[in-house]
């Protein structure tokens, strides 16, 4: 599996020290996908929130996909309707779905949502703006915000300015990036005053992607096949002749009697060859 | 178990159609409304009851289909023969079952074939997909033989008769590879499943727990039958699974033991917090308990310890698939889930329908021994070849011989 983030990549990039809590990245994400609800109360994702921020402390918490390089979600998808674009957005084709769910279950950030109350329910995440983003125009919670809290582009130049805001202010910033590395990297990065845990992120996620753990299982069932099909059928085999054998004896004991009983005998050899 | 032992089948029958009417109105319900409108699912546990135990509790149960079928067929361990029909009937229904409660749990089931044509091979759940469809296909055709028997049409019969190798051959790689992936479809969480039930051995340990839910419940059908119709299998045989029962018990719990203290997880298992109580529960009364008492020969030969064995080894596979499911989440998702009154009604529901289905099969197609006795006793001898439509085509005369001898009814 590809696990090597592309550097070219689309990524957004979410300063929590810069961040005053204006919202405005929410308002920019709920007025782009036509939701009703307020900025103010979004501090939940929700189907209808592909974003949303709540307080933590002094500091502000934003939550949406992380648009994984290697996205679990993705991985798991039974007939691909989560695909990775080589853009950066992980993206969803609610035409293909068929509302298994186990993107939900596996996404290890517990982002997508689900319209549970719908009769023809969808799973619902942030896009990145993809659209906005092939016009080569920022995603809208990136273009909203005033104080480059949030900010879009590739995700070589936003490691870079990442680093840079860190070694510029080492006293404001927890030196890491989170999202450069967790779990073969992600293409939404933070940077925080604070070791993530304390913020409420998931932390301590290791450096492997997580569909490496199933597909390590998954590649080896042509094996498990092949190898399985010959033994059982080489098991039938041996204890077929052994009973054969055993039958033959039989039959010369028993010859008068047993006339109905040779055919059977015939058709397993017929088998055989 | 009073009301079993007289059965009252007009009382059982009105509780039977009580259910299956609330099913159905619950299931109008279901597809207008949304899955919220029945359930309390969640975006926290986009998985419940219909996962945990109408899936990975249904497939697991039906695995005496592959178990049996393996040994009476590949190893021709003929004196378990006489359970085949009934291991195949329950693996079929189950299975039926599954895809049922399948079209409820996804949330668009007109779009369940999509697996087929859209593939995406990394996906467990996609093998789970193929899988079950495969091995449904597979069952129908094994299960054929008993409706062709019943419609009396001795050239399908035939047909059916000769594809049965190839049909069990095909049978247990699937079910080998359809019990396991249920497990491997939790590798990709370690982050939310508690550790106690996450492990890298998840696969082998699904598949093991299968084989010996499938015995139990050939012992615990074998019992209702008896109660219900008067028909059952003889005690010896049913000893005997109880024996391999034991085995594949101590193997299992061992492997589990194992795996557990390789990762160092003794103390968090004993600490008697809410998940070590409800890994006790599970290894404790569902496997410890009925490992020990199915060691003793006479529980081996008593139809009702046998019997109360058998049920809680179905308890504790039932509560380990929760356990996965449910329980290990609960602390990670940080909240709980039980399910609404309308998702329970709805797995009663298909329960129900499989309790009806069984019996009705029982009633009506030579599912037990007894019942195969009469029909079959002028076909024996006669005409070999359109005997009971289950029997080998590899079967040799003198091991159907004794196949024959074991079967003398008890009564």
């Amino acid at each position: 599996m590809d696990t090597i983030p592309t550097a070219k990549s689309r990524a957004i990039l979410f300063d929590m020290v810069r961040c005053t809590g204006c919202r405005g990245c929410i308002n920019a994400c709920l007025k782009t996908h036509d939701f009703k609800g307020e900025a103010k109360d979004t501090t939940e994702l929700s189907a209808t929130a592909y974003t949303a921020m709540r307080t933590e402390g002094e500091f502000n918490v934003r939550q949406m996909c992380r648009h994984c390089v290697t996205p679990s979600c993705a991985s798991v998808c039974p007939v691909g309707a989560l695909h990775k674009t080589d853009l950066g957005p992980v993206v969803y084709d609610e035409s293909k779905c068929i509302g298994c769910r186990y993107c939900m279950v596996a996404c290890p950030f517990n982002v997508p949502r689900y319209e549970w109350n719908s009769p023809v329910p969808a799973v619902r995440k942030c896009d990145m703006c993809i659209d906005r983003l092939k016009e080569g125009k920022p995603t809208a919670c990136a273009e909203a915000c005033r104080f480059g809290a949030t900010v879009c582009g590739t995700r070589e130049e936003l490691v870079a300015e990442a680093r840079k805001r860190i070694a510029e202010d080492p006293d404001m910033y927890y030196d890491h990036i989170y999202g450069e590395k967790e779990l073969g990297g992600t293409n939404v990065m933070f940077i925080t005053p604070q070791p993530i845990e304390s913020l409420g992120y998931k932390a301590k996620l290791g450096e492997t992607p997580l569909p490496n753990l199933t597909w390590n299982v998954l590649e080896k069932l042509p094996g498990v096949v092949v190898v399985g099909g010959a033994a059982l059928s080489a098991f039938w085999w041996i204890t077929n002749r052994r009973d054969e054998v055993s039958a033959a004896h039989a039959a010369a004991k028993h010859d008068a009697t047993n006339g109905g009983t040779h055919k059977a005998s015939g058709e397993n050899d017929h088998d055989r060859a | 178990m009073t009301a079993l032992e007289r059965p009252r089948m007009s009382f059982w029958k009105a509780v039977f159609l009580a259910i299956v009417a609330v099913g159905l109105v619950l299931c109008y319900v279901r597809f207008t409304k949304g899955l919220g409108a029945v359930t309390n699912l969640s975006d926290k546990f986009p998985w419940g009851l219909w996962v945990g135990f109408d899936l990975l509790c249904g497939v697991g149960l039906a695995a005496g289909g592959f178990v049996i079928t393996a040994t009476v067929y590949i190893f021709h361990i003929e004196r378990l023969r006489p359970v085949v029909r009934a291991t195949i009937l329950t693996a079929f229904l189950g299975y039926i079952l599954v895809v049922s409660a399948l079209m409820f749990d996804i949330g668009r089931p007109w779009a369940m074939w999509h697996p087929l044509v859209m593939w995406n091979p990394h996906s467990v759940m996609f093998e789970v997909s193929w899988c079950v469809t495969l091995y449904t296909t597979v069952l129908f055709l094994e299960f054929s033989g008993m409706i062709f028997e019943k419609l009396k049409w001795p050239r399908a019969m035939k047909v059916q008769h000769a594809i049965t190798l190839p049909c069990v051959v095909a049978g247990v790689l699937l079910s080998t590879l359809h019990q396991s992936s249920l497990g491997t479809v939790y590798l990709i969480v370690p982050g939310k499943l508690h550790a106690l039930w996450y492990t890298q051995t998840l696969p082998i340990l699904f598949w093991i727990s299968s084989v010996a839910a499938g015995l139990a419940m050939l012992i615990f059908e074998s019992r209702l039958s008896s109660k219900a119709f008067g028909r059952q299998l003889e005690m010896p045989i049913l000893s005997e699974a109880g024996r391999v029962l034991a085995a594949v018990l101590g193997v299992y719990g061992a492997l589990r033991v194992y795996d557990l203290g390789t990762r160092g997880m003794f103390g968090q298992a004993l600490d008697f917090s809410y998940e070590s109580r409800m890994f006790l529960l599970e290894f404790v009364g569902g496997l410890l308990v009925p490992f020990v008492m199915l060691l003793f020969p006479k529980v081996r030969a008593n139809a009702k310890w046998l019997y109360g064995a058998a049920v809680l080894t179905i308890l504790g596979f039932v509560t380990n698939r929760l356990n996965v499911s449910i329980t290990g989440f609960e602390g990670a998702q940080g909240g709980t889930y039980l399910p609404s009154v309308s998702e329970t009604l709805i797995t009663v529901f298909f329960v129900a329908l499989g309790f009806g289905a069984f019996a009705l099969g029982v009633r009506h197609l030579n599912i037990y021994p007894e019942n195969e006795e009469k029909h079959g006793a002028g076909t024996k001898t006669a005409k070999p070849e359109v005997g009971s439509a289950i029997e080998a085509t590899a079967a040799a005369p003198v091991v159907r011989e004794m196949a024959t001898a074991v079967r003398i009814p008890t009564a």
